[in-house]
């Protein structure tokens, strides 16, 4: 096969127009919407980021600089965009819909996902969810912070039903996407491609689909009743009404809990394609990492207890929740132990997708470290709402699945746009973010440690000196995702012409032009061998 | 690799693009759909764990509100629902055997059962409204004599439940409505009709759900 398809046609040049991009069923085509809106919608997160940074760069006492976001209630609302916009809009449809959207089929040789329309569904539904939700921002502003807790969320007079509705909008579109990719990956297999010939990327896809499916709707109701408490009080959650808030907190962390796994499952999926690929050799325990990622999604949803360690659950039910969490350390290990042992013996080359998988295992085992320590109930009690735990989901959120989101789009950017981006700028930019990420957020370690309590628009002289070094580090990540765009953008623009495999890699995707054409392969493909076939 | 075109026109016109044949996009349908009424079913699932979880804590609340319900247009819904699923099933039957006139009379009467349950509910619901028993905060307490001051949150699951489901009603109604368009415009036949099973399904699973509401409802305590 030539480097491009036969008519020199490929998705991109396939129609032209705008109109012909916003009724695409072409699932390589919505992958790249949801690229441009998560995008979006990343920027918004972060500059709000910022200024909650800015804002703790000095006690309030000082003048100008630490009174940024002027009092409280700006804060909280700052607060809550921030992790609304990063959890619902940016970190849980991240990979699965931009890269698993674009490469799903392509892994598995198929030339679109089952269902095409409700693909575009999904995105339509996202796009308004998200609308909605934003909009709140222009109205009456929300300060729930992004769990929406009871009884605070029914009695505070800002936007928490239309909020609500729009998260309750985006998780409908997240249902239809891991839908969409189980019947795929069950149904729509190129002849040879068995379920243990597929990338692992494909396997930790289809994990997170099972979770997508199981989970959302539990959330779903939540919302919904969360709202009609709302405009009816039907007293469900309500205590003066005889209900429960803490029952919300269960029905809350039943869907959120998974949902942590729903955002760093794929990114574990694309860590295992890089760490291969660039160390030459086949993935050391295939099986495990595939069957480690079921497990995951399996042990997942026996674990939300632990949010609610200091919430007046039984001490009966928090051992046993403190038990079972640590038990997610175990398939999590074994993911970790193949990925190094992939790396050993390995001819490891440095380009900058293989840089941001190391960054994966370096942050994430810090993340994941940290997520056992919370997970033991009197260490809980001790760190429960202090910037510790702050530090351990940006860890595990931003140092893993941010990391390996963006080591997937440079992986991948080649055959996404047929072309090459700038390789040492892109090494730049991950310098830039990698020693960033830590002087942000490892100094929160400490301050936690120290009893510096989450969600807090002021704190005492003695955090001073820690917080002005963890908000010089958010300026470092900016500066690190500025230099990202960039060279984003030129390799687009003035990239040059990427040939088929430029990395060398065995997977489908790479036998097929760059960009691959309209049906993905100018003739089926069929499989005769599995992903990692190096040695 | 293979050589054979996989782009060529061999396909029927039914086939979307990207299946092989139409025993695969039957398989993927059918596995679509009974994916998404897994996802309806948690959603459900979960509201009736909150119910268990309160009907344990106010035995006595609860029985109190399932006597003020009508238990006798309750069973009429039921039996409304579960004729209407089986007129769905045998318009899915007579389909597949050609007989298109007969499946779209068999359609139109699961819309007029549809709408029938919709009417009573809507009875039920507005004479609730009448007597004062509204969900939660706004059960009027002197109206309705209620030995329970939480009685409000019985109703607030009443019409949740009902509410959530009755909504449930209306888009499976609109959707076997769209089916009966097709049916008369001649697009299913013995050998498509995939979008008639995916929606008879999802009439079916409302109707199961109903069946679980009503004893919850109206007659358990």
């Amino acid at each position: 096969m030539g480097n491009t398809s036969a008519h020199g046609e490929n998705y991109l040049n396939h129609e032209k127009g705008l109109w012909s991009w916003l009724t695409t069923v072409d699932h390589k085509r919505i992958g790249l919407m949801y690229m441009i809106t998560v995008m979006t919608f990343f920027f918004i997160g972060g500059i709000m980021a910022l200024l909650l940074r800015l804002e703790l760069f000095a006690p309030n006492t000082v003048q100008g600089v630490g009174q940024v976001l002027k009092n409280g209630d700006i804060y909280n609302q700052v607060l809550t965009y921030h992790g609304a916009i990063m959890v619902f809009m940016v970190i849980v449809p991240g990979i699965p819909a931009i890269l698993g959207n674009f490469f799903l089929p392509i892994h598995l040789g198929a030339k679109d996902v089952a269902f095409p329309k409700i693909n575009l569904l999904s995105w339509y539904c996202f796009m308004a969810g998200a609308a909605l939700a934003i909009a709140t921002f222009f109205t009456h502003k929300i300060d729930t912070g992004w769990t929406f807790y009871t009884p605070y969320s029914i009695r505070t007079g800002t936007a928490t039903v239309l909020m609500v509705l729009g998260a309750f909008i985006m998780g409908m579109s997240s249902v239809l996407t891991g839908l969409n990719f189980i019947v795929t990956v069950h149904k729509l297999r190129a002849p040879g491609m068995t379920m243990h010939r597929m990338p692992l990327f494909v396997w930790a896809l289809y994990s997170t689909a099972i979770l997508q499916m199981l989970a959302t709707p539990v959330l779903a109701i939540t919302l919904l009743l969360l709202a009609a408490e709302k405009i009816f009080g039907v007293g469900i959650f309500d205590p003066a009404l005889g209900g429960d808030p803490v029952l919300f907190q269960h029905f809350f962390w039943f869907y959120s809990h998974p949902a942590v796994y729903i955002m760093i499952l794929p990114a574990m999926g694309i860590v295992s394609e890089l760490i291969s690929t660039f160390s030459r050799k086949v993935i050391f325990g295939y099986t495990a990492i595939a069957y480690s990622s079921l497990g995951i999604a399996a042990v997942s949803f026996f674990v939300w207890g632990h949010h609610m360690f200091v919430s007046g659950q039984s001490a009966t039910a928090g051992i046993i929740f403190s038990f079972i969490t640590m038990l997610v350390g175990v398939p999590t290990a074994i993911k970790m132990f193949n990925w190094v042992a992939t790396l050993y013996k390995g001819s490891i080359s440095f380009e900058s997708p293989m840089l941001y998988a190391l960054g994966f295992l370096f942050l994430f085992a810090i993340g994941g470290v940290t997520g056992i320590m919370l997970a033991v109930l009197p260490i809980d009690v001790h760190f429960h709402d202090t910037y510790f735990v702050v530090a351990h989901f940006h860890y595990v959120m931003v140092g893993g699945t941010l990391m390996a989101l963006m080591g997937g789009f440079y992986y991948w950017f080649p055959k996404m746009f047929g072309k090459m981006f700038n390789e040492s700028l892109a090494r730049l930019s991950f310098v830039f973010i990698f020693i960033g990420f830590n002087v942000t957020f490892f100094p929160q370690f400490v301050l936690g440690a120290m009893g510096m309590p989450r969600r807090y628009f002021d704190y005492i002289p003695a955090y001073e000196n820690l917080n002005k070094i963890s908000t010089v580090g958010s300026w470092l990540i900016l500066t690190g995702f500025l230099i990202g765009l960039y060279t984003i953008v030129q390799g687009i623009r003035k990239g040059e012409k990427a040939p088929m495999n430029p990395w060398g890699a065995k997977t489908l995707e790479w036998q097929t032009s760059s960009p691959p054409p309209h049906f993905n392969f100018d003739v089926e493909p069929v499989v005769t061998a599995g992903p990692y076939e190096y040695r | 690799m293979s050589t054979d075109n996989t782009h060529g026109g061999t396909h029927t016109a039914h086939v979307s693009h990207h299946f092989k044949d139409a025993t695969q996009e039957y398989d993927s349908g059918k596995q679509g759909i009974w994916l998404f009424m897994v996802t309806e079913i948690l959603m459900f699932g979960a509201i009736l764990v909150g119910y268990g979880i309160f009907h344990v804590l106010y035995p006595a609340m609860f029985a109190e509100g399932a006597k003020e319900l009508d238990w006798k247009l309750g069973f009429i819904n039921t039996l409304v629902l579960i004729f209407s699923s089986f007129t769905m099933a045998i318009s899915i039957q007579l389909i597949q055997r050609n007989k298109t006139k007969q499946a779209a009379i068999a359609l139109a009467t699961t819309i007029l059962c549809g709408a029938i349950f919709m009417v009573i509910k809507y009875f039920e619901w507005t004479h609730k409204f009448h007597l004062g028993f509204y969900p939660g905060r706004y059960l009027d307490l002197a109206k309705t004599g209620a030995e329970h001051a939480n009685l409000g949150m019985y109703f607030g699951f009443y019409f949740c439940m009902t509410g959530l489901h009755g909504l449930h009603v209306l888009i499976g109604m609109g959707l076997i409505a769209w089916l009966l368009i097709r049916t008369i415009r001649g697009d299913f036949h013995s050998q498509y009709w995939i979008p008639v099973e995916g929606v008879g399904i999802f009439w079916h699973i409302v109707d199961l759900i109903w069946i679980f509401l009503f004893p919850l409802l109206y007659l358990v305590g």
